[in-house]
């Protein structure tokens, strides 16, 4: 018989997946259509997680409004990120593109230390754990995977069905003409920032209620997201999504058999071996 | 339809064309005709606004181009046909004709005129959930023109449509560009199949190194001695 320990390590290692799978989507997006990395993309999720601090514990608001209001703010935010920061070196070496958002990254930590200090703040929300026969999971990591993985499958219907969705898809392979098809890049650049940060502030409201946010938040699920992303094949949203569920078995079956950090040196060290068998990522075509 | 007039664009500080005038009238099907590198493509690309003329006056369906985006010019209702197809490979056949109808006018006729490109290229429908990227190269050049098609153009602009096609191909290529011009659409073209080309349009103009070398009906070109010397080798 299966161990029943092991098992409950397995589920929430899916529970964990598809939170990487949202984690890695919006970067990906971001990455596949504009083809610039968003270094602070973590930093964006922590910007949703002190929003959601703020209107839901300071100001009082219902969880769901902020909730809400969280992820219209950081889509919004990426907008400003694509329009302010990353159109205007966009021509230029995508060494200035990655170096521009790594600005981003610090000036956001400096201002939420500025701003909340170096503190940890949550919620103060606990939801009980759900029981199953011996099996304990936590009823937040439940909801997090059910409502990322219900935001990537309407992302994917959105992507696959409609004019909008379509051209996102069809700018990534060739955006030279898209023009010729009557699109205005530019504008496409923008919807897919929008997309991008509203994920973010998604993966915020999700992440507000099973971690403390804290200035340096963005160092727990950054490099994380960018090992799922290019594990995957940075672009590739297919790749993503099966990397973030691979990704997050090794943490939590490597994690049941040691311990939890070693988890993360599994996944890490299984990372690297991944670099050196298929540098190009899962299902990666780039060099 | 079309009224080019002392166009000159390039690259850099390389010229490509030279005061080029050349005129297209509704109805009508015209080459451009010329050898490698005469500067054909580059053409294309200035009067779709691909690129930006330094000087001279594009006219379109009686608007100036001067100041507009390469996608005012298609909403506009021109369709160009880039060189070497350009299909969004990872796209299926049906998600590449569907983005030739991208445009809001075009959508609300989606439907109508798919059926009638897959009516036109009877393979494509057949072929419709397919990679285009896998697609053979004669079905991918059905799905680029396809593509264009799908907006409704009142001119159509071809770049070399035979080009890297096995001969048996290219003739079928031709028979589709007549096809095509049979339905009235108006369509401006660049070969490098001279003899082929000119038999299924009315007038022709012949580019070299960036100018306009000669001009006149079709029938008058493919008898000239020139050109037969020159381009056919007869
Ligand atoms: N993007 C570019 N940058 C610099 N020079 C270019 C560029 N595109 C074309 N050229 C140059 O412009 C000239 C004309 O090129 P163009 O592609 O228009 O010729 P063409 O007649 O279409 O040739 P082909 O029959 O080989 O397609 C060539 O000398 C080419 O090297
Ligand atoms: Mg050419």
């Amino acid at each position: 018989m299966i161990d029943i320990f092991l098992l409950e390590a397995i589920l929430n290692g899916i529970l964990l997946g598809g939170v990487l799978a949202l984690l890695a989507l919006g970067l990906n997006i971001v990455f596949g259509v504009i083809d610039v990395v968003w270094i602070c993309y973590a930093e964006l999720i922590m910007f949703g997680m002190y929003g959601n601090y703020v209107l839901h514990k300071d100001l009082g608001w219902p969880l769901l409004l902020a909730f809400a209001v969280c992820v219209v703010v950081v889509a919004v935010l990426g907008v400003l990120l694509h329009w302010l920061v990353i159109r205007p070196v966009l021509g230029g070496a995508p060494i200035n593109q990655l170096l521009v958002t790594g600005g981003v990254l610090t000036f956001m930590q400096a201002l939420a230390t500025l701003v909340f200090g170096i503190e940890f703040r949550n919620l103060g929300i606990s939801m009980p754990s759900l029981e199953l026969g011996e099996i304990f999971l936590s009823q937040s990591r439940i909801w997090a995977c059910g409502v990322s993985l219900v935001a990537v499958a309407l992302l994917w219907l959105f992507l696959k069905k409609t004019y909008l969705g379509t051209a996102i898809r069809a700018i990534s392979q060739d955006r030279e003409i898209m023009p010729l098809m009557g699109v205005k890049p530019g504008r496409i650049y923008l919807i897919t920032s929008a997309i991008g940060g509203g994920l973010a502030g998604l993966a915020a409201c999700l992440l507000v209620l099973q971690y403390d946010v804290h200035p340096a938040i963005g160092l727990t699920f950054g490099p994380i997201t960018f090992m799922v992303c290019v594990m995957g094949g940075l672009g590739n949203l297919l790749g993503g999504f099966l990397a973030a569920f691979i990704f997050a078995q090794f943490i939590q079956v490597g994690g049941f058999y040691f311990e939890l950090e070693w988890g993360y040196v599994f996944a890490f060290c299984f990372f690297i071996a991944m670099m050196f068998w298929r540098p190009q990522g899962l299902l990666g075509k780039r060099a | 339809m079309l009224r080019v007039e002392g166009v000159s664009a390039g690259y850099g500080s390389f010229q490509a064309l030279f005061d080029v005038a050349l005129a297209v009238e509704a109805g009508e099907a015209v080459a451009v005709i010329g050898p490698n590198g005469a500067g054909k493509t580059s053409l294309l690309r200035v009067v779709s606004k691909l690129i930006e003329p330094r000087t001279g006056t594009i006219d379109f369906d009686g608007h100036d181009l001067a100041g507009l985006g390469a996608d005012e010019v298609t909403a506009l209702g021109m369709a160009h046909v880039p060189e070497h197809r350009r299909l969004f490979a990872g796209l299926t056949v049906e998600e590449n004709l569907r983005m030739g109808a991208f445009l809001p006018a075009a959508r609300k006729q989606f439907s109508t005129r798919l059926e009638h490109v897959y009516e036109l290229f009877p393979r494509l429908a057949e072929r419709r959930d397919q990679i285009a990227g896998t697609l053979s190269g004669g079905e991918q050049q059905m799905c680029a023109i396809g593509r264009g098609l799908m907006s409704g153009p009142k001119l159509l602009l071809l770049d070399e449509p035979s080009a890297g096609l096995a001969p048996v191909i290219v003739q079928q290529v031709f028979d589709m560009v007549q096809r095509i011009r049979s339905e009235g659409f108006t369509v401006l073209i660049v070969e490098q199949n001279i003899q082929q080309v000119l038999r299924v349009v009315d007038r022709a103009y012949l580019l070299e190194v960036g100018r306009i070398k000669a001009s006149g009906a079709a029938s008058e070109l493919l008898a000239s001695d020139d050109i037969r010397r020159a381009y056919i080798g007869l």
